[in-house]
């Protein structure tokens, strides 16, 4: 059946993913303003070539550490007798109730000295690896053991089993992960500054603050936008285009599990010492600076506030981004085809920009061309969802994609509108992933700390800004507090990304 | 979910509240009357000392507060950015050159006579557009189980010497050390400055806020940091824990080292609530004012006519500062040499 128009929820996704393009283009535009001689002389200088090196060598030295201990956790947790191997599965998801600021706050306060390249790949790797381990996680307790059983008949060893049969398998799942981590490494602003490391992201918040969006920092921001796609394009040239599912008849039968014997107590070091370092130094940390304080620090009127503020933005923000994102994972499941995927592209590389990059680029746009806007809600909540809509984008799909398109199609034939159909019917049924998409968003949004500054409201301060603001007075005492309710508040948005990661594997 | 929820209806009224109010304030000369939404204060100064202010004020006016931080410059470029859609009534600065810059664009209004009477002529532009409403001076923080008294740097130019290499320490992205920049540019010249930044690329170690590089000194990271003088008078009168190494060496000799930074004050004169801004900066250099300073924890100095300061503090006459125009120090061009020597 070909369509000339597009339909409704095609016109909505290709307005959205030109929308979103907004903070792209106006990097361009700026470079292009600025003159290609003012631009190179801003672009090809020491400090950006240090700048380079850093963020390179980051990215390099975190992200495979990330992958060996996300594959190394997710084994043991999945296909060994480990004992307490639920526990420790969770345990290597919680760290993401941690912010990466909060993380790095408690790593300097533990060690004053800590600082520069070693600090910044430590504190990534603790804050980050979770991002690998739940997709690896996920894909290995679904893999279907009949290929390691008719490797291993042919008299391959066990190591060599995992090497040339589980690894291939989890080439998507590592691909995918190593991409989050690699962005994240590019935008994460809090926890570099607090153990000295500079990186692109760094420089562009300090030139910022230095001169209000000067051009210098939108040269910086351009340079840090080509990283971000050079990232994009390396994961999907690597991700190549075979097939991973299982063929045949019938259903995939329960993995074994391996069985380590004696060096059991060996292999539980790795998640002993992982959760000691990624849980235990901020909870020890945070639990010393809560008793020094007392009950002085607990200023619940300000706190109160704050927490308040704070909910707000990340519910109606996350709100905002999955809606934003519902048109786009509705066509992308029922009308696949070369305009899904363009404008899915747009939205992965807007989500990939940093949350400074967009920040910057809509402080400018309000104050010089929608001025009504500027420091409004409508600007912070559209950035977010700017920011965070590929994050809703990724659950929604994948639940849109287990409800059977026939029950649509069944209520739009007993007379229901299309829309209302897909609200009744589909959406209904793809509430879980909703759910696990606002909460993946507002996690996001909670821990969200320069484009907040940037954006928000005249008297807003959210616990993350209340903390920053106090942390770099060195009141850690007094940013305690602040840190413990962003934890809480976070731990059961990990534990709902642990269920759902482990009933989208079927068990 | 009331408060930000109130915010937004605060942000509803806001247009409605504009008509209202500012027929009222034309009724009321001689006092301020508050209005319901009160003034946004876009505070550069040190958080807790513009909340102390700002809830004195309140309490004593009955005019509210809303306070925006971020650091001077930002805000600086920022309300020429804005122009006259600013929504900001009021700019409270640490520094003088991100006063400058707003003055620059000509987007202050005069201050009321009464309270440029308040503050004496050395600590306020001549043309009246903004006021100093405090001061803080340049000092090296040093590490004083390590470096004797007779080999401390006699001036700030020494710092750019090699044998200071890997010594010392300061933050260069902040608006404090800048401002230090600034009276550095005007009083030696930009050839000056230039190599001196240059040297300190070479030299220095860089950290992010004062109250850091004072706490690398104490721990032994490096020697000594250029900062301003409050932070270790902070922590002496918390725990000292950040400090108790640390000791205060003044360059005096009008020494561009012995620099004092005026923090401004002024009321933007796109502000919907003029009365009420006016108010505001009049009351900080006033005697209320200028009393937290004096017994707060601020560690500032006073400069409002006949204000002291913290007695615990160098005496402002005794640090021999080097004479400096506050209200032309040029932050753009600083930005512009440090992005140039590779320190932005």
């Amino acid at each position: 059946m070909p369509r000339r128009t597009l339909s409704p929820a095609a016109s909505l996704a290709t307005l959205i993913s030109i929308l979103s393009l907004l903070p792209l283009a106006f990097v361009v535009f700026v470079t292009i303003q600025t003159g290609w001689t003012a631009a190179a002389a801003m672009i090809f200088r020491p400090r950006v070539f240090e700048l380079l090196v850093n963020t390179v060598l980051l990215v390099a030295l975190t992200v495979p550490i990330c992958i060996a201990l996300a594959v190394a956790l997710a084994f043991l947790t999945e296909r060994s007798d480990l004992p307490g191997a639920r526990i420790w599965s969770f345990l290597a998801v919680a760290p993401l109730a941690v912010p990466a600021f909060v993380q790095s706050y408690a790593w300097v306060s533990l060690l004053p000295r800590l600082h520069g390249l070693a600090a910044g790949v430590l504190v990534s790797v603790l804050a980050y690896f979770p991002f690998l381990y739940l997709p690896v996680a996920a894909t290995m307790r679904r893999l279907d053991p009949a290929l390691e059983e008719a490797a291993a008949a042919i008299g391959d060893p066990p190591a060599r089993v995992f090497r040339r049969i589980v690894l291939p398998q989890l080439r998507l799942a590592i691909l995918g992960g190593s991409l989050l981590v690699g962005l994240h490494l590019l935008a994460e602003y809090g926890l570099f500054a607090m153990i000295r490391f500079d990186t692109f992201t760094t420089a562009i918040v300090e030139q910022f603050q230095s001169t209000f969006n000067g051009p210098a920092a939108n040269m910086l921001a351009g340079v840090l936008v080509v990283f971000c796609l050079l990232l994009l394009a390396l994961e999907a040239a690597l991700r190549g285009r075979e097939r991973y599912a299982r063929v045949g008849s019938g259903a995939a039968m329960a993995p074994r599990r391996v069985r380590l014997g004696r060096t059991m107590p060996l292999f539980l070091m790795l998640p002993v010492s992982v959760t000691a370092l990624a849980l235990g130094v901020p909870g020890v940390t945070l639990g010393s600076w809560l008793a020094a304080g007392g009950l002085d620090i607990w200023k619940f009127d300000a706190i109160g506030r704050s927490l308040g503020q704070t909910l707000f933005l990340a519910i109606a923000g996350a709100a905002l981004a999955t809606l934003l994102a519902l048109p786009m994972a509705w066509i992308a499941i029922r009308r696949p085809g070369r305009l899904q995927r363009l404008l899915e592209a747009c939205n992965y590389v807007t989500g990939s920009l940093p949350g400074v990059v967009v920040a910057l680029a809509l402080v400018t746009i309000t104050v010089r061309v929608a001025l009504p806007l500027y420091q409004t809600f409508v600007t912070i909540l559209a950035a977010y969802a700017l920011m965070f809509l590929p994050r809703a984008l990724v659950s929604l799909r994948a639940s849109i994609a287990q409800a059977p398109v026939e029950l649509e199609q069944a209520a739009a034939s007993l007379g229901r509108s299309r829309a209302n159909a897909f609200f009744s019917v589909t959406l209904r049924l793809a509430a879980p992933g909703v759910a696990s998409s606002m909460a993946l968003a507002s996690l996001g949004i909670f821990n969200e700390l320069p484009g907040t500054q940037m954006l928000a409201p005249n008297g807003t301060r959210t616990l993350a800004m209340a903390f920053w603001a106090l942390s770099s007075e060195l009141d850690y005492a007094a940013a305690a507090p602040y840190a413990l309710i962003m934890v809480v508040v976070s731990l059961p948005l990990a534990w709902l990304l642990h269920v759902q990661s482990r009933r989208s594997a079927g068990r | 979910m009331t408060p930000p929820l109130y915010s937004f209806a605060s942000a509803a009224a806001f247009a409605l509240g504009l008509a209202l109010t500012s027929s009222a304030a034309l009724a009321a000369n001689a006092t301020v009357t508050p209005s319901a939404e009160g003034i946004i204060v876009y505070n550069a100064q040190h958080e807790s000392l513009a909340e102390a202010w700002a809830a004195a004020f309140t309490a004593e006016t009955g005019i509210k507060v809303t306070l925006r931080n971020a650091g001077d410059t930002e805000f600086a470029n920022q309300l020429v950015q804005e122009g006259a859609a600013s929504p900001a009534d009021v700019f409270l600065t640490e520094n003088s050159p991100a006063m400058a810059l707003v003055d620059a664009a000509g987007l202050f209004a005069p201050l009321d006579k009464e309270t440029l009477a308040l503050v004496p002529e050395n600590f306020r532009p001549a043309d009246g557009k903004w006021t100093g409403i405090a001061a803080r001076s340049t000092v090296f923080a040093y590490d004083k189980t390590k470096l004797a008294a007779d080999k401390l740097p006699k001036s700030l130019l020494d710092l750019a010497d090699p044998s200071w290499k890997g010594r010392w320490a300061a933050s260069p992205s902040g608006a404090d050390f800048q401002a230090i920049v600034g009276a550095l540019l005007q009083l030696k010249g930009e050839e000056a400055t230039a190599a001196w930044l240059k040297a300190m690329k070479e030299n220095f170690t860089a950290y992010k806020g004062n109250s850091t590089a004072m706490k690398a000194v104490n721990a032994g990271q490096v020697e000594g940091a250029v900062i301003y003088h409050y932070y270790w008078f902070g922590d002496q009168a918390k725990t000292g824990e950040n400090s108790k190494n640390v000791a205060l060496h003044y360059f005096r000799h009008q020494d561009p080292g012995a620099f004092v930074s005026v923090s401004g004050g002024g009321v933007l004169a796109s502000s919907k609530h003029p009365d009420e801004a006016q108010a505001f900066v009049k009351w900080v250099v006033g005697k209320g004012g200028q009393e937290i300073l004096k017994t707060g924890t601020s560690f500032e100095y006073a400069v409002g006519n006949g204000a002291d300061s913290n007695p615990k503090l160098e005496p402002l006459a005794k640090l021999d500062a080097p004479k400096v125009e506050q209200s032309t120090l040029d932050s753009k061009k600083v930005t512009d040499l440090m992005t140039a020597a590779g320190l932005l």
